[in-house]
């Protein structure tokens, strides 16, 4: 029995304009992970491999401890799969749709189904072309939920979604890591989703896991740093500092590797700081992007 | 009971969420909301209850662990701790922090330690005088 609900080592894709490359990926079992990246980077491709949908060139893929592609049939009876184009059927009703994975899936349990309806304000009898974006969204979530798959693997699962809809949402993943032995992957451009309930986050740009790990480490290791450096210091080049914005006198440093002897290194050196700040998800996120595209290694 | 619904996060205040929840649960203990030896939510429910990571609560339990606020018994949960003393700890922290502003801000003006120090007497004394 294996702790990590997903594994990926050294995975590889290559496609004519988009080359995934050397994938590493480590989600523990009973926790959250946000896959954060820019349209484009690859998280929908990681996301078909991880679903047996995209063979990998090469690199070893386990999902629930089943080896993937090979044994997909019987890793697919446990992950709920929410892709971003939904895949429901347009003329027919919700309540269709629910008959149709309960007669499927013997896990289906009709009793938090239809709390779920509630919750998520949606009528069974409705079709699916009849209702909002949102309510696809939520109608689709409810359908892999009632489920109660072991791990859910959610492309984007609030884009598009209203304020309300989005807290619907994410109050329903938590409640599902209620159960420790359940697994959540989910895929977002909105970082401050990813923030409120990630465990894990997995930073991916151009192809590239660029950086991983948990959430408190993340927010723990990275900083603002204003400094005040007078005309005669020349200002100390500290390992892990990243980039410096400002004016010339009132310098800003980013780092991915604070550590309080940063600050008394500087302060050592006849520059004053003037503040350390903690950054968003969103900030770091950014930071980390440009600072990979230009070439920086951790 | 469903004493952790109590606790509200709020997304504009600047420190970081664990910080927050540690604070919070310091306030009711303080106030005897959760009372010494009671046993308090677990790091999923609150998590739940919450709508954060469960590794952010798990951050706020150890540092108020670390802090000997509350006990955690492997498998067996977390309780208040029997001597938690919370309050002074409490004004205590927030009495370093304003200090730290006040030594920034110092700094940005050019203050000596000193100059600072004399600041901080005038202060005491004009709160003597307005609540004599």
């Amino acid at each position: 029995m294996t702790d990590l609900a997903v594994h990926f080592e050294g995975v590889g894709k290559k496609y004519r304009h988009f080359t995934l490359d050397d994938i590493h990926l480590e989600l523990p079992t009973g926790s959250i992970m946000g896959f954060i990246g820019p349209n484009g980077a690859g998280k929908s491709t990681t996301i078909r491999i991880l679903m047996g949908l995209v063979h990998q060139d090469r690199g070893s893929v386990r999902v629930l401890g089943h080896a993937m592609p090979k044994d997909q049939a019987l890793a697919k009876q446990q992950i709920g799969f929410v892709s971003e184009d939904l895949r429901l059927y347009k003329t027919a009703t919700l309540a269709w749709h629910m008959g149709f994975i309960r007669s499927i899936y013997p896990t289906w349990d009709q009793a938090y189904a239809e709390q779920l309806l509630r919750r998520f304000d949606l009528k069974a009898e409705q079709r699916i072309k009849g209702i909002s974006h949102g309510q696809r969204v939520k109608a689709a979530l409810l359908l892999v939920l009632a489920r109660r798959p072991r791990l859910l693997v959610l492309d984007e699962p609030t884009t598009g979604l209203d304020p309300v809809a989005r807290q619907e949402v994410l109050g329903e993943l938590m409640e599902v890591l209620a159960d420790d032995e359940r697994t959540i992957l989910f895929s977002s451009h909105n970082t401050l989703d990813v923030e409120q309930i990630s465990d894990q986050i997995t930073f991916i740009d151009q192809g590239r896991i660029i950086d991983t790990g948990d959430k408190e480490g993340f927010l723990d290791r990275w900083r603002r740093i204003r400094l005040d450096v007078p005309a005669e210091v020349a200002p100390p080049v500290l390992p892990g500092v990243m980039k410096a914005g400002g004016s010339g006198r009132l310098p800003v440093v980013t780092t991915n590797r604070f550590e309080p002897a940063m600050a008394a290194a500087y302060q050592h050196a006849g520059v004053t700081v003037l503040a350390v700040e903690p950054m968003t998800l969103e900030e770091i996120f950014v930071a980390n992007v440009h600072w990979r595209r230009e070439g920086g290694i951790s | 009971m469903d004493m952790h619904s109590h606790l509200v996060i709020s997304k504009a205040d600047g420190r970081p969420m664990y910080l927050q929840i540690m604070e919070q649960i310091k306030q009711r203990i303080a106030v005897g909301d959760w009372p010494r030896g009671e046993e308090i939510p677990s790091i999923r429910q609150l998590a739940v209850a919450l709508r954060v990571s469960v590794i952010t609560v798990k951050r706020a339990y150890y540092e108020l662990e670390r802090e000997g606020v509350i006990v955690t018994q492997h498998g067996k949960g977390s309780t208040v701790a029997d001597g938690a003393d919370v309050s002074p700890r409490l004004w205590d922290q927030e009495l370093a922090q304003h200090l730290d502003q006040v030594v920034r801000l110092g700094t940005l003006l050019g203050l000596t330690p000193e100059q600072l120090e004399s600041r901080l007497r005038d202060a005491a004394n004009r709160f003597t005088e307005e609540s004599s």
